[in-house]
């Protein structure tokens, strides 16, 4: 779109009531936009580009954009030749797994601590949130001592001495995704929203409350599920340091640890590097694709504004 | 009793002592436990545990365990250049970032908050930065930083091309800023989307039937509007960067000639490279307090009365 084919356009709408200088001011801002959009999105571009490259390709000079004989051996091969499905699978794993803990713990947690009165609730919750604020590089340590140190595990005895506990293995990747503070927060501030009288009802029904939290109020809770899930999802998709720190043998690293050895092997190849770097984002972007309207949550509610 | 309070009071309002209330409040008890119990053991725990070795030397390989010694690792690391040095790399990558990214995000968001068509295209596209996993983004960046890779092309037409982006010592802290504000713009972008709809349109109404331009538009509506998602746009991003790692670990791994050697990187070398834990930890926790200062002052700041907005 060019800003010079606009105003051409506009006789056939309205004249009076659209006057030049606005079209001349949106076209300006969309070209503007679509620049920024290019420039943003190049990056992608090249990735998507390379992945598609052959190897003498990859490196010529100067760079293609597009690919002269587009190929798909950088996929097949860091598919058959790599560790990555192993990665992808892996990470599949953990992180499906921290969607379910997530949303079983937390939603549970919040409503409770949303809906249902009992002692030290309010003390608990936030001694609970405050946990949030400890940067991860706090209980980075300790949290791998307790990982090595988990009893009976890895061939350790009962008070944790004599293995490995769960380093190195799922359970062990696992370990810190499995319930998110922040997603209690959400939680309870969704569960807040919601009226009363329908637990009243319930009750009065004879309901039991896990009942009332699972039959009436979870079934409202979609929004939040949703929400959950992406982020607990992408978490752990995401999560470099932790795998990096419990894992030492690669049958076990996940796909972000796979990435990375890409690059460190010493004898790059773009292709191969590229075709797992989209293969590792798939995932985010279909959940994104998916769900886009959780992510960009408050821009749906309300008209646009200004 | 029981009954009478029941029947005097609002049907099935829980009340204090009754049957339903101790029902209500070991089923809120029971559900709590779960999520409770494991942020307890695998967060709370961990901090004090931290704290304790943080007073320690502790050698994992060692068969003698922690080894006390009180306040002296703090005396070690805050009396290191390497310390100092990180903090300074650290504090410097994330005051680079915040303005860039903050500033960036607002142009973008005022540009793109219109409902026009194809609108919601292209901040999918701006957004998409923020989905793509840092370590994904930097495998990306370190192609384009490369000696055959995009901005040396682009180079060659500036009189340049051959620009040792991340190889060179002063260049490469630059370097990963760029590509941190280029990840960070979008979820930025959104947030003051958000904020933006949330300023009521009757404000702009009011003000342009009083004569008001669009700078005073933006001036006195916009960006006061806009304070309470910048105050906290740029708090989760000082808390976010400040604990940079792993672009770091994937494009230079602290150097060259530790250059880029943030706190975090420090902090890992130390506890897994030098298995020194304890002062692992000691660095773990100021950089938590540095975090906290910043952060706190931050609010104070942008949150002030007497603050320019």
């Amino acid at each position: 779109m060019s800003a010079t084919s606009l105003p051409k356009n506009t006789r056939q709408f309205n004249p009076r009531r659209v006057s030049s200088r606005k079209i001349w001011q949106a076209s300006f801002r969309y070209v503007i936009l679509v620049i920024i959009g290019l420039i943003v999105s190049m990056p992608f571009i090249w990735m998507v580009s390379l992945a598609f490259k052959d190897p003498t390709e990859a490196f010529a000079w100067p760079p293609t954009l597009f690919p002269q004989n587009p190929t798909l051996d950088n996929f097949t091969n860091v598919l058959s030749q790599t560790i990555l499905p192993t990665a992808f699978l892996n990470s599949t794993i953990v992180s499906l797994v921290s969607v379910v803990t997530n949303l079983g713990l937390a939603t549970l947690a919040g409503y409770a601590f949303a809906r249902l009165r009992f002692p030290f609730r309010d003390v608990l919750f936030f001694v609970l949130i405050s946990t949030t604020m400890i940067p991860a590089a706090v209980s980075l340590i300790p949290l791998f001592l307790m990982t090595k140190g988990f009893p009976l595990a890895g061939g350790n005895d009962l008070f944790g001495h004599g293995g490995i506990g769960l380093l190195d293995s799922l359970p062990g990747l696992i370990l810190p995704h499995v319930v998110g503070a922040l997603n209690i927060f959400l939680s309870r501030q969704f569960f807040l929203e919601l009226p009363d009288e329908l637990a009243e009802a319930a009750r009065i029904d004879g309901a039991r409350e896990f009942s009332i939290f699972w039959r009436v109020y979870l079934p409202l809770a979609q929004p939040l599920i949703a929400t959950i899930a992406i982020f607990s999802f992408t978490g752990a998709w995401e999560d470099f340091l932790w795998p990096l720190v419990v894992t030492s043998s690669t049958d076990k690293y996940t796909i972000q640890l796979a990435l990375n050895s890409f690059q460190s092997g010493g004898n790059i190849q773009w292709g191969y590097m590229m075709a797992a770097a989209v293969l590792a984002t798939l995932p985010l972007f279909l959940v994104f694709l998916f769900f886009q309207k959780y992510f960009v949550a408050g821009l749906a509610s309300g008209s646009v504004k200004g | 009793m029981l009954v009478k309070e029941v029947t005097t009071s609002r049907r099935f309002t829980a009340q204090r002592g009754s049957k339903l209330h101790r029902k209500i409040a070991l089923a809120g008890f029971l559900f709590v436990l779960p999520a409770s119990l494991f942020i307890i053991v695998f967060n709370v725990i961990p901090l004090i545990y931290a704290f304790y070795l943080s007073l320690t030397s502790y050698d994992p390989l060692d068969r003698g365990g922690p080894r006390w010694q009180g306040l002296e690792g703090y005396g070690d690391v805050l009396g290191s250049e390497q310390f100092w040095s990180a903090l300074k790399i650290t504090a410097q990558y994330t005051f680079e970032i915040i303005p860039l990214a903050i500033i960036f995000a607002l142009g973008l968001a005022l540009l793109a908050n219109r409902r026009i068509p194809g609108i919601g295209f292209l901040r999918g596209i701006f957004y998409l930065p923020r989905i793509v996993s840092l370590t994904a983004v930097s495998l990306i960046w370190l192609w384009l930083y490369s000696r055959d890779g995009l901005f040396n092309y682009i180079g060659t037409f500036f009189g340049g091309g051959d620009t040792p982006w991340l190889t060179s010592p002063d260049l490469a802290i630059h370097s990963l800023v760029i590509m941190r504000v280029w990840k960070a713009l979008g979820g930025n972008m959104v947030l003051f989307l958000a904020g933006l709809q949330n300023i009521p349109v009757e404000l702009y109404e009011a003000a342009k039937i009083d004569g008001a331009n669009s700078w005073n538009l933006f001036r006195y509506i916009t960006l006061p509007g806009l304070r309470a998602v910048a105050i906290f746009v740029v708090t989760t991003n000082i808390i976010y960067l400040f604990q940079s790692f792993s672009e770091i670990y994937v494009l230079t791994n602290g150097g060259p000639l530790e250059s880029t050697m943030t706190v975090n990187m420090l902090i890992y070398r130390e506890a897994f490279q030098y298995n020194r834990m304890g002062q692992a930890c000691v660095i773990a926790f100021l950089l938590f307090a540095v975090i906290f200062v910043f952060a706190y002052f931050n609010l104070r700041l942008m949150s002030g009365r007497g603050g320019k907005r």
